[in-house]
């Protein structure tokens, strides 16, 4: 009846996780009390929940990744604190078991929930606000996607408090995740997980790709599209190339698990080699899928506080495109020491040193922008000078990494953990909290606190590298990854240096945590308030509108003569638009994507514990939703021409308002 | 779904009668002789392969042409640029594996 669920899957005996289990009882009670107690759930669920504007969806995306931030980062800091104990005599704190659950869960959440979900995020508040556009192209498509994510972030979490996380590395490597190695539910979790997000992550890339080619405002050929959405659309490309290539691998390993089908097991003519080609074959271009879209940020934020435009703006396109290109013909850089031969190796070691070039010019081209530019030194171009430095240091221990030879030498060890954490968290991390601190204010009408952000960019920046040139150090020593005990007393101290690191990168989250809650309790202070919608005398398109925009965006479409449109008519101090108002078609909200989400976690949950009954009853809810939707035609509305007057009138109020105050 | 004035709308043409005959004897034709090819022994086994490797092309893209309208007008540049953009990664990533693994496989002795 139950299938493998029993009593005995609920960790009782580990006390971390009783522990947490409180924790997060205590905090999610708390929330569901203070919505009942104010009474916000009709608000949450109209205004929220079923929601199908790109603006909201991005807040709820950002809010989710932030959660999985503080969950991928206590795994981290917990294994630190391992290493920082668990020397010779000492054991340490976490039993293998437990450790090998925490390194897999660690790199599958930030990867695949915290990075991905803020990615998502960032790319729905900002891409149809810089093109003109009223909502993205499939609004409904949108909200799927992001209760597919949900969903997947929900499914990793519960194996903390029923059953087991998978402990065999954030990528399942078979054999060892094969059911002869891996018996328990742990991989299925994480199959389920990335499965179902997975698919809300490709029509994520099928929807913003739609949107971008086709909903841009008049005028605006590719050559007027502000350099964000171009890296939005490059990872869009990227998205629908490799994440069908993840589903196939993902599928015949579960092929394998569910059927006891052979494509990667030892025996019966499986192929443990090909897993490894066919996993990373999405694996690397999912690296540039993060990393772009934050090169879009950095050089937003680089132009807009250099007060200059960008530095070689076709340039970076050629450049973003053909990184774009090139990371699909570089995975094998990931198991040089598989065993194929020097011609494999070679021609995708030189491939990987390529990329470095197109990389190395948008360096070039960030730093001319500031070059002779009135740099503001706000807390985003922070970010993006640490950025600069710590991704640049990232790119060429990269370049060490892709020759063969010294890979060889280097493969698996803390040399590679330090680089890859040196690109995502001084590229990646850096760019979407830049990101978050640039376009917050066109989110929620209100700036967020500086100096606290500074703050949390010196701790971020101090601790990421107190935590991670150890790293490299231990690398060249011989420490390998994933080692949950040593006795070498020569890597004692550097342990010691990177769990301090740690410690003061937590303390940067702290800042940052401090920072929403300043900035939310002085939302009103009249410095903090954000009445023109254009607080950073912006470039894009999206300062033209109020923040936070109307649903509709745009009251009337703009039209676009070339780069910067927006900010060549401010200099020249020209009226925006004299066109008439008429009524804006828009999409209704749909409370159709939670109710596919609510059956797909059934479908999830139900097959990683084998219960077939509940999975039929999951599968046959998604259906049912899908074609209860599908018949629904009451799907759309007009906004009429009364209230987007009344809408324009208040924001020209709120301008005149601005510029009394100067 | 706002209506952007950028849209338009693609797959304007959905062929002719004559134009959706002769798609339809080409593919007879183009099947008939992959049949032949195969029956008759007319050719040595490795040129049979590579026959039916070009009729099998030749007829995916009569197929395209004819049935799916695909075609260079710049309504379709996009379908076509899409398709082929699709056809250059699915080799790359086919293409790339093969390589690779067929190396690893005479390097490991995996075979």
């Amino acid at each position: 009846m139950l299938g493998k669920l029993s009593l005995s899957a609920i960790p009782l005996d580990v006390p971390i996780l009783v522990g947490t289990f409180i924790g997060v009882a205590v905090i999610g009670l708390a929330v569901l009390g203070a919505v009942t107690y104010y009474g916000k759930w009709g608000y949450l669920w109209r205004d929220w929940l079923t929601t199908v504007d790109h603006k909201r969806l991005a807040v709820m995306y950002i809010i989710l990744a932030i959660v999985m931030l503080f969950r991928g980062f206590a795994d981290a800091i917990m294994m630190r604190t391992q290493l920082a104990l668990a020397y010779k005599g000492n054991p340490g704190y976490l039993p293998p078991h437990h450790y090998d659950q925490i390194f897999s869960a660690h790199g599958t959440i930030m990867i695949f929930f915290m990075a991905m979900a803020f990615m998502t995020g960032l790319m729905n508040l900002v891409v149809p606000l810089q093109i003109g556009a009223r909502d993205v192209a499939f609004p409904f498509l949108n909200s799927l996607s992001f209760y597919m994510t949900l969903v997947g972030a929900l499914l990793i979490n519960i194996s903390l408090f029923i059953g087991e996380f998978a402990q065999c590395g954030w990528l399942v490597y078979p054999p060892l995740s094969e059911m002869q190695f891996s018996p328990g539910v742990g991989v299925d979790y994480y199959i389920w997980a990335v499965q179902i997000s997975g698919v809300g992550t490709l029509l994520t890339g099928v929807n913003f790709f739609t949107t971008i080619v086709k909903m841009r405002a008049p005028g605006m050929g590719w050559m007027q599209m502000p350099v964000f959405t171009w890296t939005a659309f490059c990872t869009t490309v990227l998205i629908m190339v490799s994440f069908p290539v993840l589903t196939v691998t993902l599928a015949l390993l579960s092929l394998d698990r569910y059927l006891g089908m052979h494509f990667f097991t030892n025996d019966a003519g499986g192929n443990v080699m090909l897993y490894l080609s066919m996993i990373w074959t999405w694996g690397h271009p999912e690296v540039y899928i993060l990393v772009i879209p934050a090169f879009g940020v950095f050089s937003e934020v680089t132009a807009t506080f250099s007060q200059k435009p960008l530095f070689g703006y076709k340039t970076m396109v050629y450049a973003t495109c053909s990184i774009m290109v090139l990371s699909f013909v570089v995975w094998v850089h990931h198991f040089f020491t598989m065993g194929a031969g020097a011609n494999v190796n070679t021609f995708f070691g030189i491939m990987t040193m390529i990329i470095a070039v197109p990389t190395g010019v948008k360096i070039f081209n960030w730093l001319f922008t500031m070059y002779k530019g009135r740099v503001e030194f706000t807390a985003p171009m922070h970010w993006t000078l640490g950025f600069m430095i710590t991704f640049s240091i990232g790119g060429m221990t990269g370049v060490m990494l892709a020759m063969p030879a010294a890979d060889w030498i280097l493969h698996n060890s803390l040399f590679l953990i330090a680089h890859f954490h040196n690109v995502i968290i001084g590229g990646v991390y850096f760019g979407y909290i830049a990101g978050m601190g640039f376009w917050f204010p066109k989110a929620f009408g209100f700036k967020l606190n500086e100096a606290w952000g500074k703050r949390a960019f010196w701790c971020w920046f101090v601790g990421f590298y107190l935590a991670f040139i150890p790293l490299y150090v231990l690398g060249l020593e011989g420490m390998t990854r994933r080692m949950n005990h040593y006795d070498n007393p020569d890597w004692y101290p550097w342990m010691l240096v990177a769990e301090v690191g740690a410690i003061v990168i937590a303390l940067g989250i702290v800042c940052q945590l401090t920072q929403l809650y300043v900035s939310i309790r002085d939302r009103n202070l009249p410095e903090n308030l954000d009445l023109t919608g254009d607080p950073w005398n912006g470039r894009t398109l999206e300062w033209s509108i109020s923040s936070p925009p109307p649903a509709y965006n745009f009251a009337v479409i703009p039209d676009i003569h070339g780069l910067d449109t927006f900010h060549t008519e401010k200099q020249l101090g020209l009226k925006a638009h004299g066109k008439p108002l008429a009524p804006i078609h828009m999409p209704k909200n749909t409370s159709a994507g939670v109710f596919i989400g609510l059956f797909s976690f059934i479908l999830g949950f139900a097959s990683i514990w084998y219960i077939w009954w509940l999975a039929a009853i999951g599968l046959i809810g998604i259906v049912a939703t899908m074609i209860l939707r599908s018949a629904n035609r009451d799907v759309d509305y007009y906004v009429p021409v009364s209230e987007i007057e009344h809408n324009e009138e208040v924001y020209s109020r709120r301008i005149a308002a601005a510029q009394a105050a100067e | 779904m706002t209506q952007a004035p950028t849209t338009t709308m693609t797959g304007d043409s959905h062929g002719s009668y004559p134009s959706y005959l002769i798609g339809f004897v080409l593919a007879v034709i183009l099947t008939v002789a992959s049949f032949a090819a195969v029956m008759t022994h007319a050719l040595s086994p490795g040129m049979t392969m590579a026959a039916l490797t070009v009729l099998a092309v030749v007829q995916i893209v009569v197929h395209l042409v004819f049935f799916l309208h695909m075609n260079t007008s710049t309504e379709q540049s996009w379908n076509l640029m899409c398709f082929i953009f699709a056809a250059a990664s699915v080799i790359v990533i086919i293409g790339g594996t093969i390589f690779i693994m067929h190396d690893t496989a005479i390097n490991m002795m995996s075979r």
